[in-house]
């Protein structure tokens, strides 16, 4: 039995086996994840309740408050619950309460408990307030789309990384007029490892620009005002990754990002972040991105830096299906995953192209609603600036044949430097033409029946089923600890963030949750 | 190339005939596409030394900026027979050569710890020449016999490096530096260098550098005694280390 209208004929039973079995994997740790929180997560909360702004030493209230209450051992319970008690107890608002904390005017875990339902409702109305408002900001997205358009799939994605916002926003206009649908603000290298979000807007960084609330109003603002000029809506995209999952998604939801990097293991393997927070900290990050209408992209790419791209495709189709099961438990529709692979085989290959379009076109078959997104060469990239444009030629031809969602250009300078102003020009121009010109390929072809491009993708395919049902076997902690997914291996208490995690109460809460995971969008 | 008969001591560039001096640049001016634009252009490139200079595409970028794609005949000439580049001046050996070096001149398993090193995340250069895959169809130390090798992975603070590598007795550190914006790696590749010293133990260790904007030379300024830079391989590395550690007599 073969796949109905498959062009590569996958096997939809061994596709169906590979999907329970990483639904299985990610409700075994759905059980974990349900009984525990950590200080980002109450963080996020703190943030979502109104809670914002720094102390003298520019250290978050969200980080004053949170301390405060872990100090109090009031943590189990949540931070919804102590600050709708300190409202109860003062009449003062989230913010207020913060400020008070800060001068040791408030002690949140000293205060009198109040009633629970009486704390309940006070916390519930505020936090509607947040839910509201985010869903305002979804509809204005969809309002823009509607009333002004959008560009055309792959959308062509750009980013900026010059350490400035304000030097950020230049590039990211011109990089719109020059035609770019999504631009993304790296992040300056540090940031993923520190365990609270800078403040304000910031001029000074290192291969980025620091995520802050006020850099993501900044570049909202200045790309809602390009994309009237340019008749698109210019879609803004960060990291939602890191020992602040989900502290960053809440900023997002509030400053309408469109698009989140966020995986549900990338920090484990690639930051060497404590594999317990995170898989706690990613579903929280996710419901709340899944709120918020914005399209998560996943790092499977990055296995392929460190793993050979043709011997580990399978172990990115692997984690494609877990992430995806990740994602649906957070209430992450089919729709907004940007599930992420990469065109990273050596290009001395011979018939290296065959395997990439494999490779893509399974994907795109596996994972039919998905806005696949996909990573441009790098590990093979040179300072021949001139085969590079070639490389990434290849790489936008495999996109539009195989209908790929969110195309992450390939910069022809992608070995030498963050990118320069006409580099970006460059790359956009590349892929404008290959897109226009071979637009409704995919539709044209098909391929040969047991030919090269249907056996390795049945291959591959065949290959993710055995990895998943062994990890179902086993569970995700243990495989991470064997190092099966890029190589790289994570102990189950090693890593950054470990003593953030807290066993939740009987009288824990959490109101975004309900409101974000069952409420209406 | 037989035409005409190259004077190695006033080198200039070729295009289609000896000494045409013919180069091709690229770049951007802040100013409006346009004929004054393409004027600036030119003058700028005659001001570089390029004669006949002309703008072969110019192109808007939608911020009142231009790209432009320029050719022009240099004007000035090097001595080439003059020219002294320091460099590893080595011969190679290969995966086998240098398992066989180790086993008949150390006699020991030689300890190598790479590392990325301060705020970069950026591990794959240092995994090219660590990870037992290796890169382009050169294994990478972890592979080798005779070799312990330890790689520390993206963001590894100095303080934390020179730590393991007294704890691990260490024959040699590998530094990666990648990402290089306003030149970072500079003062984190001379901070390295001084808390080794200030440990005392910079001159019992093989301290190399590497990545895509280090060259031998700089590395040597800055302190290391070798950097390696796009192009190498862990055989390159390794026959480096090894090498120096018999020389040095740090067996």
């Amino acid at each position: 039995m073969i796949l109905l209208n498959s062009k590569l004929g996958l096997n939809p039973e061994v596709i169906e086996r590979a999907r329970t079995a990483a639904r299985n994997i990610a409700l075994e740790t759905q059980g974990f994840i349900d009984k525990n929180t950590t200080v980002t997560v109450e963080r996020t909360v703190a943030r979502l309740l109104g809670i914002d702004g720094v102390d003298e030493i520019e250290k978050p209230l969200p980080n004053v408050v949170i301390d405060n209450i872990k100090d109090g051992g009031g943590l189990s319970e949540g931070a919804a619950f102590w600050i709708g008690n300190a409202m109860v107890n003062t009449g003062l608002s989230p913010q207020e309460i913060a400020e008070k904390v800060n001068v040791g005017e408030i002690d949140l875990t000293k205060l009198p408990i109040a009633d629970n339902d009486k704390i309940y409702k006070t916390v519930w109305e505020i936090a509607k307030k947040t839910t509201t408002g985010i869903k305002q900001n979804r509809k204005f997205r969809e309002d823009f789309i509607r009333n002004v358009g959008e560009g055309k799939k792959p959308y062509l994605y750009v980013i900026v990384a010059t350490g400035n916002i304000y030097e950020d926003i230049v590039q990211a206009q011109a990089a719109a007029r020059q035609g770019a649908d999504v631009i993304a603000v790296i992040r300056t290298t540090a940031q993923s490892l520190l365990d609270y979000v800078p403040y304000g807007p910031t001029t000074e960084g290192f291969g980025g620009t620091y995520a802050t609330q006020e850099n993501f109003r900044l570049m909202r603002e200045a790309l809602d005002e390009v994309g009237k000029d340019v008749g698109r809506y210019i879609r803004l995209c960060n990291y939602c990754s890191g020992l602040c999952m989900p502290e960053i998604a809440a900023m997002g939801a509030l400053e309408r990002l469109d698009v989140m990097l966020n995986d549900a293991l990338y920090g484990i393997l690639f930051r060497d972040i404590n594999m317990q927070r995170t898989i706690i900290d990613q579903f929280f990050s996710r419901v709340i991105n899944g709120y918020a209408g914005i399209i998560i992209n996943t790092g499977e790419d990055n296995y392929l830096t460190t793993a050979d791209a043709v011997e580990e495709a399978h172990t990115v189709l692997a984690s494609q299906f877990i992430n995806e099961q990740y994602a649906l438990l957070a209430g992450i529709p089919e729709e907004q995953m940007g599930l992420g692979h990469a065109f990273e085989m050596n290009p001395k290959l011979e018939n290296g192209f065959l395997l990439e379009l494999a490779q893509a076109q399974m994907t795109r078959e596996v994972f039919p609603k998905a806005p696949l997104k996909y990573m441009p060469p790098t590990k093979f990239m040179t300072g021949n600036i001139f085969r590079g444009h070639v490389q990434d030629a290849l790489f936008n031809l495999v996109s539009i044949w195989t209908g790929q969602g969110i195309q992450l250009l390939g910069m022809l300078t992608e070995a030498i430097h963050t990118p320069l102003l006409h580099d970006r020009m460059l790359s956009i121009e590349n892929a404008q033409y290959i897109f226009n010109n071979a637009r409704d390929l995919g539709e044209e072809i098909e391929f040969k029946q047991d030919g090269m491009i249907q056996k390795r993708a049945q291959y591959v395919l065949g290959e993710a089923e055995k990895m998943l049902v062994d990890i179902e076997k086993e569970g995700i902690f243990a495989t991470i600890e064997k190092g099966k997914f890029g190589g790289v291996k994570r102990a189950l208490e090693g890593g950054k963030g470990l003593k953030g995690v807290i066993e939740k109460s009987d009288n824990y809460f959490n109101p975004f949750i309900e409101l974000m995971l069952g409420g209406d969008k | 190339m037989s035409l005409g008969k190259v004077d190695l001591t006033k080198i200039k560039p070729y295009g289609d005939t000896l000494n045409d001096g013919k180069m091709q640049l690229s770049f951007t001016l802040p100013v409006p596409k346009g004929d004054e634009a393409d004027e600036a252009a030119k003058q700028l490139a005659r001001k570089m030394g390029l004669s006949e200079a002309s703008v072969v595409h110019s192109h808007d970028l939608g911020v009142g900026y231009t790209f432009f794609i320029m050719y022009g005949n240099c004007s000035h000439t090097v001595d080439y027979s003059v020219i002294e580049v320091p460099k590893v001046d080595l011969e190679f050996m290969d995966k086998k050569g240098v398992e066989q070096y180790i086993e008949e001149n150390i006699k020991r398993d030689v300890v190598i710890i790479g590392a990325c090193t301060g705020s970069d995340a950026h591990t794959v250069g240092i995994d090219a020449i660590m990870n037992m895959k290796g890169f382009d169809g050169h294994y990478g130390l972890e592979r080798y016999k005779g070799i312990e090798a330890i790689n520390l992975g993206s963001q590894v603070a100095n303080e934390e490096l020179v730590a393991k590598a007294i704890a691990l007795n260490a024959d040699a550190v590998l530094v990666s530096q990648v990402v290089t914006q306003k030149d970072v790696h500079i003062p984190n590749l001379t901070q390295l260098v001084e808390m080794m010293e200030a440990e005392g133990i910079r001159d019992k260790i093989i301290l190399v550098a590497g990545g895509p904007r280090l060259s031998h030379e700089l590395a040597q300024e800055l302190g290391y005694d070798a950097g390696f830079g796009p192009g190498s391989f862990a055989n390159h590395v390794a026959t480096f280390v090894v090498k120096q550690m018999v020389e040095r007599k740090l067996i």
